[in-house]
C-alpha cells in the first residue's frame, strides 16, 4: 500500500521538471550542444535545397527539345555544368555541416552524459547515511551507469534527429510550397492525419511497450533467483516446476511483445500508404498542371522528394518520440537521486577540535524514519569518561549499532542530545568530529588497491613505521608479513582474497592508523579467533590508552574485560555494569554466557 | 551437433531462426518482393510521365486526349503496383513482428529450459553476472538481430539487386557511375566504421571499469563516509571518467560521421549521375541500355534514374548503419551458443523411489497414494528382469571417496564413513577442506572420482538423481527464498502439500509464530530473496521447507552461521526438532551446534584427521580441542 502511494507520488513529477533540473549538467557543453544544432540545419538545409536545383537542371533539360524556346546546345552545356557546380559545392558543404555537427553533437552529449555521472557521484558523496539507506547499492550502481548510457544516447538523439527531423520537415514544406504552391497543399492535408494515425500508434504502443519492460525485468529476476538457488532447485528437484514457471512468464511476455510489435509494426505501412497517395496525387494532378503549362516537368519530381523526406521525418520524430518515453523511467530514476538532499550539513560556525574522548546521551531518542511507529532508541542516557572501554552485548534487532552511529553523527538524533567532548555532536565541524571518531564498521570494506593504500585511508600521511606499528596492535602484521610482497600486496575488489578474519583485522589497523580520541568497533571481531581477538584488546588497552573504545560483540569473551558492559534489548539499555554485577543481575547477559558456555565456551 | 558447431553462431541463430519459421520467411521474402515492386514502379512510371508530357509539349501532332489517356493508363499500373506493396508492407511487417517475437520465446525457453538441466558443476564454474548477462544483453542483442537487422538487410538487399537491374535496364554508363560510387561506400564503411566498432570495444571495456569503481565505491559509501574519504574518492572518479569521456567521444564521434559521409556520397553520386547523363543527352551520345527503347538518352531516363541513386545509396548507407548491430550479435550470440551447447546433466539412473506398504507377509508392495504407508527403492535387476523393493531408511556409507574438482587437484582423499539411519555427523575443518564437497557427492551434484557411495545398501550411481535429490533435504546457509508467498516457498519442498502440511511444518521449525504475527501471514509476499525477513526468519523458512519435504536424510551446510547467538536459539530448537528421526549431516562454524552429534569428523585439505564424539576428540587433544579452546581460527 505504501509502495502504491510513492509510486503515484513519483509520477506527479512532470517531465518538464526532471528536464530541468537534468538539463543543468549541460554546463560546458552548451555551446556544442547549439552549434551542433546549427550545423546540422544547416546540413538539413543544404539537403534540401539540392533537389530545388536539381529540379531547375531537368527543368532547362527539358527546353532543348522544346522548339518554342530557342537555346543552342552548347549554352545548354555550360547551363548544366554551372548547376552542376552549384550542385557539387551544395553537397561539398552538406558534407562539411554533417562531417562538424556529427562530432560536436558527440563531444556535446558524451560530454554532457559526463558532466550527470559526475553530478551523481558527487551527490552520492555528499549522501548521509539516511539518505543511504533509502537506495539499495545494486540501484545507485544502475543509476550511475546503464541509466547514464541510456540518457546519453537520447540526448544524442535530441539534439541530432529530433532537431533534424522537424528542420528536414519545415525546410521540406517551404520549398515544397515555394516551388510548386498550386499543388503542395496536398501536404497540408496529410501531415496532420499523418501525424494524428502516430499518434494514435504511440499512445497505444507506449504503455504496453512499458508494462512488457516491466515484466521482462520480472523475468529476468527470476532466472536470477534460479541461478543463485539452483542448488535448492536441484535439491528439491523442482526443476520441472521452475521451468513450466518460467514457461507461463515467457508465453505471457511473447503475447503482449506481439501486441505492440504489431502496433509498431503498422507505422510503416502507415507511412508508405500516405506517401504512395501523396505521388499519385502529384502526378495525377502535375500531369493536367504541366499539360495546362502552369507547372514545368522538373518541379514534379522534385516535389516527390519533397514529399518523402516530409513524410519519412514524421516518421523519424515519432520514433524519437517513442523512445524519450520509453527513457523516462532512466531518466526518473536519475533525477531521484539528483534531488535527494543530504540530511546532515555542517553547522555554520562549526568547532574545529573535539576536547577529549568522552561521550554523553542525553535523553536520546532516535527513529530511521519520521513516520516510523517504533523508535530504534528510546531514552537513553549513558556517560563514557574518556579513556573508558565499553562492551555492548545483545541480540540482533536490538539496536546495538544505531547507538553508536549517533557518535560519529552517521544519524542525527530525534530527540535529546549526544555529546562528544562535552559539545553537542551536531555543532562540529563534520570531518573533524569523524577524523576523531574512528568506527569499524560492522559491514567491513576493503578497497582494491594495496594493503598499504588501504591502511592510509586512516592516515594519508602515515609513515611506514606507523603502519607498522598499526598492523601490530591490530594482530595484522604477522599474516602481512608472511605475504610475497609484505604491504605491497594487492588487495582484490572487495577484498575478496583475505580470509574474514584478516579483513577484520586489516580494518581494525586501518581505524586505529586515524589516533582517534574514540575509536569503536562495531562487532569487528567475530571471525577472529578468541586469543587474536584478547591480544588485540591487550594491545589497545597498552598502545591507546586515553582513547575511549566501544566494542560491540557477539561474544561474552570480547566484552567481559571491559570497565562498564551494556546490554541492549530492543532499542534501551537494560543493563549495564561489569562483567561479574551482570552475571548477578542481568537474566538476558546470564543467557547469552550460559549459551555461549554450555559446555565449554563458543568457539566463534 | 557436429555440424552445428562448425557454422558461426550467428549463421546458427539465423538458419534456425528461418527453419522455425520457414513459412513466416518464405511469406515475408515474398512480400518484400511485393513492397520493392512499388519502390521501383514508381520511377519507371515518373519517367513514362515524363517522356508522355515531354513528347506532348515537342511534338505538336500529339493531342492533349491521347496524352491524358496514356498518362492515366500509367497511373493505373502505378495504383496496382501500391495497392500490392501495400498489402505486401502489411503483410511482412506483422508476419516478422509474430514470427520474431515466438522466436524470441522459443529461444528464452530453450535456454533457461537448458540451463535447468546444466550440471551445478557450470553454475560453480561460471560467474553468476555473466550467466544473467546472457538472459539480459546477449539475448537482446538476438533480438536486435532477429527483429531489426535481418529485416533492413533483407529489403535493402531485394532492394539493391532489384534496382540494379533497373539501373542496367535504363543505362549501363549511369549504372557504372553508381556502382562505383557504392563500392566507395563500402570501402568508407570499413574504414571509419571499423574505427568506430574498435572504439565502442574500448568504450564498452572502459564502461566496464568505471562500473566496477562505482559498484566498490557505493559497497562501501559507509566507509568513505566514516573515513572522510569523500574527496579523495571524487578524485579517482574524475579520473576515469575523464578517460570514459574520451574514449566515448571518439567512439561515437566516428559512429555519427558515417551517415553524413554516405548520405553525402550519395548526393555526389545524384549530381554526377545528372551531368553526366545530360552530357550524354546533350551530345546525342549513344546510350548503352538492357533495354532496346532506350538506346537514346532521353530526359526520361534521366528523371527516373535519379530517384533510382538515391535509393540504391540509401540502402548501401542503411546496410552499413546494422554494422554495428550485427557486430554486437557476433558477440551476443556466442555467448548464448556457449550455453546452450554446454552439456547437460546425465540421469541414467534406474533405481526409482516409490510409494509403498507392507503386504500381509511383510513383504514391500508398490501401492498408490491412499494405501502408502512407506517409500521404497525400486530395483530393476537387467540380468534377471525381476524388482526388488528396498525399504527407504537413510543409511549412507562411503568407502574410499576420492574425488577432484579439477584432475590435478585433489580434494578428498580417501573418506569412508557410515551414517545409520537417524544418527548425525557432523564435519568440522577450515574453509577448503572439504567440508561441502562430501555433501554436493551425496547428492551427485558431483560424481565421486574413486570409492563407493551406498544409499540403503544401494551404490547411487544406480539411483535416479531425481529420486535421490529428493531423498536428501538440505539446509544451507544461503536461504535462497523464490519470489512467492511464504506458503509458496515452504510448499518448495513437496508441491502437492496441503496447506495444513505446510503450517505444520512451519510449526515445528519455530517459523510460525513470527510468520503468524506477519499482517498478512501465510500471505505474505517475499521478494529480493526475502530482503524484508531478518536472516534469522529466513532460515526458520528454509527449515520449514526441509521439513515439509520430509526427507530421510538431511544435510545443514553452516545452516546457522550468519545468526546471532539470540536467534540462533529459536533456529536451533526448530532444527533440532527436525533433525528427530533423520540422517543428518552438518556442517558448522559454532561447535557448540555439534557436541551431540554421534561422531565428529574433522577435516583438514580433503582428508579425515580425527574422528568420533565431542568428548572423545577433546580427550584426545588434538586439532579439534585446539579448535575448541579458540587457538585456531576457523577461517
Amino acid at each position: 500500500m505504501t509502495k502504491n502511494a510513492v509510486s503515484k507520488k513519483k509520477k506527479g513529477v512532470g517531465y518538464w521538471q526532471i528536464a530541468k533540473l537534468l538539463s543543468k549538467s549541460v554546463r560546458e557543453y552548451k555551446t556544442s550542444s547549439i552549434l551542433s544544432i546549427v550545423f546540422i540545419a544547416l546540413e538539413t538545409l543544404f539537403e534540401c535545397l539540392i533537389p530545388y536545383v536539381m529540379s531547375l537542371l531537368i527543368t532547362d533539360l527539358t527546353k532543348l527539345d522544346n522548339p518554342d524556346v530557342v537555346i543552342n546546345e552548347r549554352q545548354l552545356l555550360i547551363k548544366v555544368l554551372t548547376y552542376g557546380g552549384i550542385l557539387l559545392a551544395m553537397a561539398v558543404c552538406s558534407f562539411a555541416c554533417g562531417m562538424i555537427s556529427g562530432k560536436i553533437s558527440a563531444k556535446a552529449s558524451v560530454g554532457f552524459a559526463t558532466n550527470l555521472r559526475k553530478d551523481l557521484f558527487y551527490k552520492v558523496s555528499s549522501f548521509s547515511f539516511h539518505n543511504i539507506d533509502k537506495f539499495s547499492v545494486s540501484s545507485l550502481v544502475t543509476r550511475q551507469t546503464t541509466d547514464i548510457t541510456y540518457i546519453q544516447m537520447c540526448y544524442m538523439m535530441l539534439i541530432r534527429i529530433a532537431m533534424r527531423s522537424p528542420l528536414m520537415l519545415l525546410f521540406s514544406v517551404i520549398m515544397a510550397s515555394v516551388m510548386a504552391p498550386s499543388m503542395a497543399w496536398i501536404y497540408a492535408i496529410l501531415i496532420p492525419i499523418l501525424a494524428v494515425c502516430f499518434l494514435f500508434l504511440i499512445v497505444k504502443a507506449v504503455p504496453i511497450f512499458n508494462r512488457v519492460f516491466d515484466r521482462y525485468d520480472e523475468l529476468n529476476e527470476s532466472v536470477e533467483e534460479n541461478v543463485r538457488g539452483i542448488r535448492v532447485v536441484k535439491t528439491y528437484t523442482r526443476e520441472g516446476f521452475e521451468k513450466k514457471k518460467f514457461f507461463k512468464a515467457s508465453d505471457d511476455m511473447q503475447t503482449q511483445f506481439i501486441k505492440g510489435e504489431r502496433l509498431l509494426a503498422l507505422s510503416n505501412p502507415v507511412l508508405v500508404f500516405f506517401m504512395y497517395v501523396s505521388m499519385l496525387f502529384i502526378i495525377w494532378y502535375g500531369t493536367y498542371m504541366v499539360l495546362q503549362g502552369s507547372v514545368q516537368i522538373g518541379q514534379i519530381s522534385a516535389l516527390i522528394t519533397y514529399g518523402a523526406q516530409i513524410l519519412s521525418s514524421l516518421m523519424m520524430l515519432s520514433m524519437v518520440f517513442v523512445m524519450i518515453s520509453m527513457s523516462t523511467a532512466c531518466l526518473r530514476r536519475v533525477y531521484e537521486v539528483l534531488v535527494e538532499k543530504p540530511t546532515i550539513a555542517n553547522p555554520e560556525h562549526p568547532l574545529m577540535e573535539v576536547e577529549d574522548g568522552s561521550i554523553v546521551f542525553d535523553h536520546v531518542f532516535f527513529k530511521y524514519k519520521k513516520d516510523a511507529e517504533r523508535f530504534a532508541l528510546s531514552d537513553v542516557n549513558l556517560t563514557i569518561r574518556p579513556g573508558e572501554t565499553i562492551g555492548i552485548i545483545g541480540g540482533t534487532g536490538s539496536s546495538k549499532s544505531t547507538l553508536v552511529n549517533l557518535i560519529s553523527r552517521f544519524y542525527d538524533v530525534s530527540e535529546g542530545q549526544v555529546l562528544v567532548g562535552g559539545r553537542d555532536v551536531r555543532e562540529y565541524d563534520i570531518h573533524t568530529l569523524r577524523e576523531n571518531v574512528s568506527m569499524v564498521l560492522q559491514k567491513n570494506v576493503l578497497f582494491s588497491g594495496t594493503i598499504k593504500d588501504n591502511l592510509r585511508w586512516g592516515n594519508i600521511d602515515a609513515t611506514d613505521e606507523e603502519i607498522k606499528e598499526a598492523c601490530h596492535i591490530a594482530q595484522a602484521d604477522s599474516f602481512i608479513e608472511s605475504f610475497p610482497k609484505k604491504y605491497d600486496s594487492e588487495i582484490l575488489q572487495g577484498g575478496s582474497n583475505v580470509s574474514g578474519g584478516q579483513k577484520q583485522r586489516l580494518c581494525i589497523a586501518r581505524a586505529i592508523l586515524k589516533k582517534p580520541k574514540i575509536l569503536i568497533m562495531d562487532d569487528s571481531t567475530s571471525a577472529v579467533d578468541t586469543k587474536t581477538d584478547a591480544y588485540i584488546r591487550e594491545g589497545l588497552k597498552n598502545a591507546l590508552p586515553g582513547t575511549t573504545k566501544i566494542i560491540i560483540a557477539q561474544r561474552v569473551s570480547s566484552v567481559e574485560d571491559a570497565d562498564k558492559i551494556l546490554v541492549m534489548d530492543d532499542g534501551k539499555i537494560v543493563d549495564m555494569g561489569t562483567h561479574g554485577t551482570l552475571l548477578r543481575t542481568s537474566p538476558i547477559y546470564k543467557e547469552i554466557y550460559d549459551m555461549q558456555n554450555r559446555v565449554g565456551g563458543d568457539q566463534r | 551437433m557436429n555440424k552445428n558447431k562448425k557454422k558461426s553462431p550467428l549463421i546458427r541463430i539465423l538458419f534456425d531462426y528461418i527453419k522455425m519459421h520457414r513459412w513466416a520467411f518464405l511469406v515475408s521474402v515474398v512480400c518484400i518482393f511485393f513492397c520493392v515492386v512499388g519502390n521501383i514502379a514508381a520511377p519507371l512510371c515518373l519517367s513514362n510521365v515524363t517522356d508522355a508530357l515531354n513528347r506532348y509539349i515537342v511534338d505538336k501532332s500529339v493531342t492533349y486526349e491521347t496524352t491524358v489517356n496514356e498518362i492515366l493508363s500509367y497511373i493505373y499500373v502505378l495504383i496496382a503496383c501500391y495497392v500490392v506493396s501495400i498489402c505486401g508492407n502489411f503483410t511482412y511487417s506483422q508476419v516478422t513482428a509474430i514470427a520474431g517475437q515466438k522466436y524470441m520465446n522459443d529461444l528464452r525457453r530453450h535456454l533457461f529450459s537448458h540451463m535447468e538441466d546444466l550440471p551445478i558443476r557450470y553454475f560453480d564454474r561460471n560467474d553468476k553476472g555473466d550467466i544473467m548477462s546472457v538472459y539480459i544483453n546477449d539475448v537482446d542483442t538476438v533480438r536486435q538481430l532477429i527483429i531489426q537487422s535481418l529485416n533492413t538487410i533483407m529489403i535493402c538487399f531485394i532492394t539493391f539487386v532489384s534496382v540494379l537491374v533497373m539501373m542496367i535496364l535504363f543505362s549501363v554508363y549511369l549504372t557504372l557511375i553508381v556502382l562505383v560510387g557504392a563500392a566507395a561506400m563500402i570501402f568508407v564503411t570499413i574504414h571509419v566504421g571499423g574505427r568506430s566498432s574498435k572504439n565502442f570495444i574500448a568504450q564498452q571495456k572502459m564502461i566496464g571499469r568505471q562500473e566496477g569503481f562505482v559498484e566498490e565505491m557505493m559497497i562501501g559509501l559507509k566507509v568513505i563516509k566514516s573515513f572522510c574519504h569523500e574527496e579523495e574518492s571524487k578524485k579517482d572518479f574524475d579520473k576515469i571518467n575523464h578517460e570514459l569521456q574520451d574514449v566515448g567521444t571518439k567512439a561515437n564521434s566516428y559512429a555519427n560521421i558515417l551517415m553524413p559521409i554516405l548520405g553525402n556520397i550519395g548526393n555526389f553520386l545524384y549530381v554526377l549521375v545528372a551531368l553526366v547523363g545530360s552530357i550524354l543527352f546533350v551530345n546525342h551520345i549513344p546510350n548503352v541500355a538492357g533495354l532496346p527503347e532506350n538506346a537514346e538518352m532521353s530526359i526520361g531516363i534521366i528523371v527516373a534514374f535519379l530517384p533510382m541513386v538515391k535509393q540504391f545509396t540509401n540502402n548501401t548507407a542503411e546496410i552499413s548503419n546494422q554494422v554495428n548491430s550485427i557486430a554486437m550479435a557476433v558477440g551476443g550470440t556466442s555467448r548464448v551458443c556457449q550455453m546452450l551447447d554446454e552439456k547437460k546433466e546425465i540421469d541414467d539412473g534406474y533405481v526409482t523411489l516409490v510409494r509403498a506398504r507392507y503386504d500381509e507377509n511383510h513383504n514391500i508392495v508398490e501401492c498408490d497414494e491412499k494405501e502408502q504407508t512407506i517409500w521404497a527403492w525400486k530395483h530393476p535387476h537387467s540380468a534377471t528382469h525381476d524388482v526388488t523393493y528396498t525399504l527407504l531408511e537413510g543409511d549412507i556409507r562411503m568407502f574410499d571417496v576420492d574425488f577432484a574438482y579439477n584432475p590435478d587437484k585433489v580434494v578428498l582423499h580417501n573418506i569412508t564413513l557410515y551414517a545409520k539411519p537417524g544418527q548425525k555427523v557432523a564435519f568440522v575443518g577450515a574453509t577448503g577442506a572439504g567440508k561441502t564437497t562430501i555433501t554436493n557427492l551425496l547428492n551427485r551434484f558431483y560424481d565421486i572420482a574413486d570409492g563407493k557411495i551406498r544409499y540403503d545398501g544401494i551404490n547411487i550411481n544406480k539411483i535416479c538423481k531425481k529420486d535421490l535429490r529428493r531423498s536428501l533435504g538440505m539446509v544451507l546457509q544461503d536461504t535462497n527464498l523464490f519470489s512467492g508467498t511464504i506458503m509458496d516457498n515452504i510448499r518448495y519442498g513437496k508441491l502437492d502439500a496441503t496447506d495444513e502440511e505446510c503450517i505444520a511444518a512451519a510449526k515445528l521449525a519455530n517459523a510460525d509464530s513470527f510468520i503468524s504475527r506477519l499482517p498478512k501471514g501465510y500471505d505474505t509476499y517475499i521478494t529480493n530473496d526475502g530482503g524484508n525477513l531478518s536472516q534469522g526468519q529466513r532460515q526458520l523458512l528454509s527449515i520449514a521447507r526441509a521439513a515439509v519435504n520430509n526427507a530421510p536424510v538431511l544435510i545443514l551446510d553452516e545452516a546457522t552461521s550468519s545468526i546471532d547467538t539470540r536467534t540462533e536459539k529459536i533456529v536451533t530448537e526448530g532444527m533440532d526438532n527436525l533433525m528427530k528421526g533423520r540422517t543428518v549431516f552438518v556442517i558448522a562454524h559454532r561447535l557448540s551446534t555439534i557436541q551431540n552429534a554421534d561422531v565428529i569428523m574433522v577435516l583438514d585439505h580433503g582428508r579425515i584427521i580425527e574422528r568420533g564424539t565431542h568428548e572423545e576428540l577433546i580427550a584426545q587433544k588434538g586439532t579439534y580441542y585446539q579448535l575448541y579452546t579458540g587457538a585456531f581460527e576457523l577461517e
